[in-house]
């Protein structure tokens, strides 16, 4: 898995020809680690810090009248204005496409961004919105009543991807 | 998209008292988040979008209504509000008739503040919206105890073991009620003080510590909570004079000085300057966290409303 995010990390930096504007941001819950290690391999390479913010894109979400009980709502962080900068998404599982959807919702509140960028470590298909990743830790091909858990170590203790039956 | 199962069990708020201390803890931990939002520049988020909201005001109130009201705007929530002066509750109608006609315009969730103990749990029981009690009577203000948890959480980062004083009319106050019932359950120590003839009968039995000197009631206090002396709800003065009210029991910066090195002055506002408090210490913006109290409320209503919005379990 970490060589997966150390080459997300690089790709970001080609994509984006360097650090200029850039501010990584991970998606509550999984995609805050991922995108903390991936700031972290980005600060090593390059040698000067990127910033770092993390989203909660609860309030936001399609399903909140229809799902029991209301999910629980936790701080959004973002280190420095977002106006005319390239933010870079993060979160583990590309699935339907709508926590992206949210997320970009909830992204724009913040401010005008010059460029969103999506980068997931698991991209499983299935997508119900026209969305795509712009960096890729891993295709999974799935089937739909199979479920992907992504663990990390700063939250279950350990690195794994598991594909599980429903 | 992961939840969490952690909910309130009802989808009512009617008072602190039916409300377990994970139910507290998980409003307190929601209003951090919602803080986060109103210090954003884009002060609004879609959560509650297409739900309507009544604010239901059949008693004066300022900062509890303006506070309803930014919450349910914050929360993107269509909001109308409904006071008791020009309407047709000065017409005769009745609370339930009142109730059912604006049940009729599909509110998902009533805000209600009422001069009549139980008038939030009459709708509750009648209507098919959430009930939230912004206030009824000399029973409870659970927004308000929530609240002001927040801000002493905010500030000592816990509520257990603090040596917390509630000072004044005790008799007349819903906030004193939901305050003591939040506070014991979350393990504070409670102290209440005033004048006997503002102390109402068998009041330890809610576990409190009973003193009638400011000075024993201050002495060794986290948070020092004053209340309001209630003029309009009192027959006659309870005590001589306010002048002298002000001479016993008004917090001054001198007797402030008993309470605890890093004590924190609460009030529920409004405030009766020179009569509870002095100028000297309700502006003291080392002490007094009044106009956080203020601020916190909107993020706890925001917690409350969203927490009781949305769908809703099959009870």
């Amino acid at each position: 898995m970490n060589r997966a995010i150390r080459r997300m990390a690089i790709e970001v930096v080609e994509k984006n020809r360097g650090l200029d504007d850039l501010i990584i941001v991970g998606i509550r819950s999984r995609g805050v680690p991922i995108g903390e290690r991936m700031a972290k391999e980005i600060t090593e390479m390059e040698g000067t810090p990127v910033p770092f913010g993390i989203l909660d894109i609860t309030l936001y979400r399609d399903d909140l009248t229809t799902i029991a009980p209301n999910p629980v709502v936790k701080p959004t962080k973002l280190p420095e204005p977002i106006d005319d900068k390239v933010v870079v998404l993060v979160d583990d599982v590309l699935y339907t496409g709508r926590t992206v959807r949210a997320a970009l919702d909830a992204l724009i509140d913040f401010g005008r961004p010059r460029k969103v960028m999506l980068a997931v470590l698991v991209d499983r298909g299935h997508r119900e919105l026209p969305i795509h990743a712009d960096v890729i830790g891993k295709t999974v091909p799935t089937d739909a009543h199979e479920v992907i858990k992504v663990k990390l170590t700063e939250t279950d203790d350990e690195d794994e991807v598991l594909i599980m039956e429903k | 998209m992961r939840t969490q199962t952690s909910a309130l069990r009802s989808r009512h708020l009617l008072g602190i008292e039916p409300l377990s201390p994970e139910e507290i803890t998980l409003i307190l931990d929601t209003a951090e988040g919602f803080k986060e939002v109103s210090e954003r520049p884009v002060k609004k988020v879609p959560a509650l979008r297409g739900q309507l909201v009544i604010n239901l005001f059949m008693e004066a109130s300022t900062r509890t209504r303006v506070s309803f009201e930014i919450a349910e705007k914050r929360l993107s929530a269509d909001t109308l509000n409904f006071a008791a002066s020009g309407s047709s509750v000065e017409k005769g109608e009745t609370l339930i008739d009142t109730a059912e006609n604006l049940m009729a315009m599909h509110p998902d969730m009533i805000v209600i503040r009422h001069k009549h103990p139980g008038a939030p749990k009459m709708l509750a029981d009648r209507l098919p919206a959430s009930i939230i009690n912004a206030g009824d009577g000399a029973h409870e203000h659970p927004t308000q105890a929530l609240l002001d948890a927040f801000t002493i959480r905010e500030r000592f980062g816990r509520l257990a073991g603090l040596n917390i004083s509630i000072i004044g009319d005790i008799a007349h106050s819903r906030v004193v009620r939901s305050n003591i019932h939040l506070l014991t359950k979350m393990k504070a120590n409670v102290t209440i003080a005033a004048p006997p003839t503002l102390i109402p009968a068998e009041i330890e039995k809610m576990g409190v510590r009973v003193v009638h000197s400011l000075d024993e009631a201050i002495e060794g206090a986290d948070v020092v909570m004053m209340l309001r002396i209630q003029l309009e709800r009192q027959g006659k003065l309870s005590f001589p004079s306010l002048r002298e009210y002000y001479n016993t029991f008004g917090l001054t910066p001198e007797r402030l000085r008993r309470a605890n090195r890093n004590a924190i002055v609460m009030h529920p506002g409004p405030m009766n300057r020179g009569v509870e408090i002095a100028s000297d210490v309700a502006d003291n913006a080392e002490r007094s966290v009044i106009l956080q109290q203020v601020t916190n409320g909107v993020a706890v209503r925001m917690a409350v409303l969203y927490l009781l919005g949305g769908a809703h379990v099959v009870e």
